[in-house]
């Protein structure tokens, strides 16, 4: 049996009084794209910066491509391909430039640099942009150029920091049709976090990262039934009163969120008929979804993504409000 | 999108001693190339110093004309100006990895397979590769100045200011690896570099100072740039011998002439030390 690609144990990294990951496990197997999930400051970009050898752990382990990433620290940087969250492009260069360079920093054989720079160019469509002074490319077209360098080397396992964060919903997609292209082509291993919900829809396999620690790991698929009920969003002419309506008659907390009042129920679509008919509240329009990993993040953490990043309170905090309320997972 | 041509798969070496040579020589060429591709950068280097030579020099010549004994004070001021073009342009090398560090790049020369401390001395031949080509183009200017164009002075002026520029930018990437922001390296700079330039007796001779600025002058590095580089150039002259006094006197350590050698060898000591501990710092940087 291939050793894993990716192998964590017990992994912890601290800043002085902050303990950024709290001993994380996981094992991504060869072939994988396995997904990083949680707002920011959930500690990914930390794990992401130790397995890359660019920051030391605290404790525990990591192996990367079946190396250690303290002890065979040259080994692994020679294994893996990173694309970061913030831009680390030559903007002076041409993309032909910097991906020249990237191969020769890498020491990649002089004869292959040129049929594989045309592979990796091709396959994110900029191979008639390669003479192009980077400077001129637009924030979506970097991205993309950073994904063909980071696979200019063949690695074995791809790393990509939060790799759609601030490009358009149209650019979003397609960065996601080239992982997934690549999957298919490449026979690599991808590692991403990300917090937007609709994407880590993409990964085989995600684990969902809440102040250092991995609260939930598996597909979306088998994450999502274990929510198990649908959500239900009714928008009506009195919420106050069609919560407490919803408590005497039903027996659910609901709550309102982003507007409306949004509750979980098994068979939602069978529950709606009963909801018209007993709730004696006027409802204006109802809509009924199949759970989302939005409701699985909420159901482990107690909160959605997007209101954890709105409070914005720093990670001690976090954790200590964490402490308060033990009960606060699922 | 398909394209059934099979995966083009490349490996990467272990790292070796040619990998780090390789490595060096990259970042020394990426060094060339963005000084190329960036000429606003070879002329705003040069407006500096060449104010000095021609404006300073030429204005003061009428306070002047007295002590330099016949000597224009254009061809006094040459050897300091030979010197600061090159520490300007080598500063300014040694600034990129504050640039590089704050738009991402030095990440990705940080996570690739080879030792920090070939960026480093990649990025400090690089430095001095690129302010060389710039003092080659105030060389050029001997003869406005005149002083002769003999090889042999160029040659040791080349040399001397290969030196130096490999000093200052080691000594400038000392500072910016410890700086996250381009502001505030230019801040240091300005703190640092015009201080350096007016202590080292670029502009006066370096005999009968008041005690203070003598002992500054004697601490100064670029003093030991300086002075070399005037006796190189006044050994081409001909002037009176009180002219070569007044005005080439040498630097002295509590009345001892510090030979030129000695001169050249304390700016590579330097050079080596700073070398050193950027090394050092940069390694210890996550």
């Amino acid at each position: 049996m291939t050793p894993p690609a990716i192998e964590v144990r017990a992994l912890t990294k601290r800043f002085d009084e902050v303990e950024a990951v709290r001993g994380v496990d996981f094992e991504v197997p060869v072939g994988e794209v396995f997904g990083f999930l949680g707002p920011n400051g959930a500690g990914k970009t930390t794990t992401i910066n130790m397995l890359c050898t660019l920051a030391t752990p605290t404790s525990g382990s990591a192996h990367v491509a079946g190396f250690d990433v303290v002890t065979q620290r040259d080994d692994v940087r020679r294994h893996i391909g990173l694309v970061f969250q913030d831009p680390t492009l030559d903007s002076y260069l041409t993309a032909e430039q910097n991906l020249k360079l990237h191969a020769e920093l890498y020491g990649v054989q002089s004869d292959l640099v040129a049929p594989r720079m045309q592979q990796v160019m091709e396959m994110v469509g900029l191979w008639e942009r390669r003479s192009s002074p980077v400077a001129t490319f637009s924030g979506g077209m970097r991205r993309r150029l950073e994904i063909a360098r980071g696979l200019m080397h063949s690695p074995r396992v791809l790393f990509l920091d939060e790799p759609t964060i601030g490009l358009d919903p149209q650019t979003r997609r397609s960065i996601w049709t080239y992982i997934r292209e690549l999957k298919e082509s490449e026979d690599i291993t991808i590692f991403l976090t990300t917090h937007y919900m609709d994407e880590a829809e993409w990964c085989d396999r995600i684990a969902i990262m809440d102040n250092g620690e991995i609260v939930a790991l598996d597909s979306p698929d088998t994450l999502k039934a274990r929510v198990g009920e649908d959500r239900i969003r009714i928008n009506t002419d009195d919420d106050e009163r069609a919560i407490a309506a919803i408590r005497d008659v039903f027996d659910i907390e609901a709550t309102v969120s982003e507007g409306a009042v949004t509750f979980g129920v098994p068979g939602g679509a069978e529950f709606v008929p009963r909801l018209f008919g007993e709730l004696g509240v006027p409802i204006r329009s109802v809509s009924v979804s199949r759970p989302t990993l939005d409701d699985v993040f909420m159901s482990y953490t107690g909160t959605t993504i997007r209101d954890r990043e709105e409070n914005d309170v720093l990670p001690a905090q976090r954790a200590m409000m964490q402490r308060m309320a033990p009960g606060g997972r699922g | 999108m398909s394209a059934q041509a099979p995966v083009v798969r490349v490996s990467v070496p272990a790292r070796s001693l040619g990998s780090e040579l390789r490595a060096i020589r990259i970042v020394w060429r990426r060094e060339l190339l963005r000084f190329a591709s960036d000429r606003l950068r070879m002329v705003t280097a040069l407006v500096q110093p060449l104010l000095f030579l021609f404006v300073l020099g030429s204005g003061l010549q009428k306070l002047s004309s007295a002590g330099t004994h016949g000597v224009s004070l254009k061809t006094f001021i040459y050897p300091g100006i030979l010197c600061i073009a090159v520490m300007f342009t080598a500063m300014f090398s040694a600034a990129s990895i504050v640039w590089d560090r704050e738009f991402g790049f030095l990440r990705e020369m940080m996570v690739a397979p080879i030792r920090r401390s070939s960026i480093v001395i990649g990025k400090c031949l690089g430095g001095a590769t690129v302010a060389g080509f710039q003092g080659v183009i105030v060389i050029c200017l001997a003869g406005f100045v005149h002083v002769p164009y003999d090889p042999l002075l160029i040659l040791g002026i080349f040399g001397l200011q290969l030196l130096l520029a490999f000093t200052i930018t080691a000594f400038g990437v000392m500072i910016a690896v410890r700086i996250n922001q381009m502001q505030a390296f230019m801040g240091v700079m300005q703190m640092v570099v015009m201080p350096m330039f007016f202590i080292s007796g670029a502009l006066f001779p370096v005999q009968g100072l008041p005690g203070w600025l003598e002992f500054l002058n004697r601490i100064d590095p670029l003093t030991y740039a300086v002075d070399p580089m005037r006796r190189l150039v006044f050994n081409h002259l001909s002037i009176s011998p009180a002219a070569r006094r007044a005005l080439d006197p040498g630097v002295t350590w509590w009345g001892w002439h510090v030979p030129a050698l000695l001169e050249a060898g304390v700016i590579v000591v330097l050079g080596l030390v700073m070398l050193g501990v950027a090394i050092w710092e940069f390694s210890s940087t996550e």
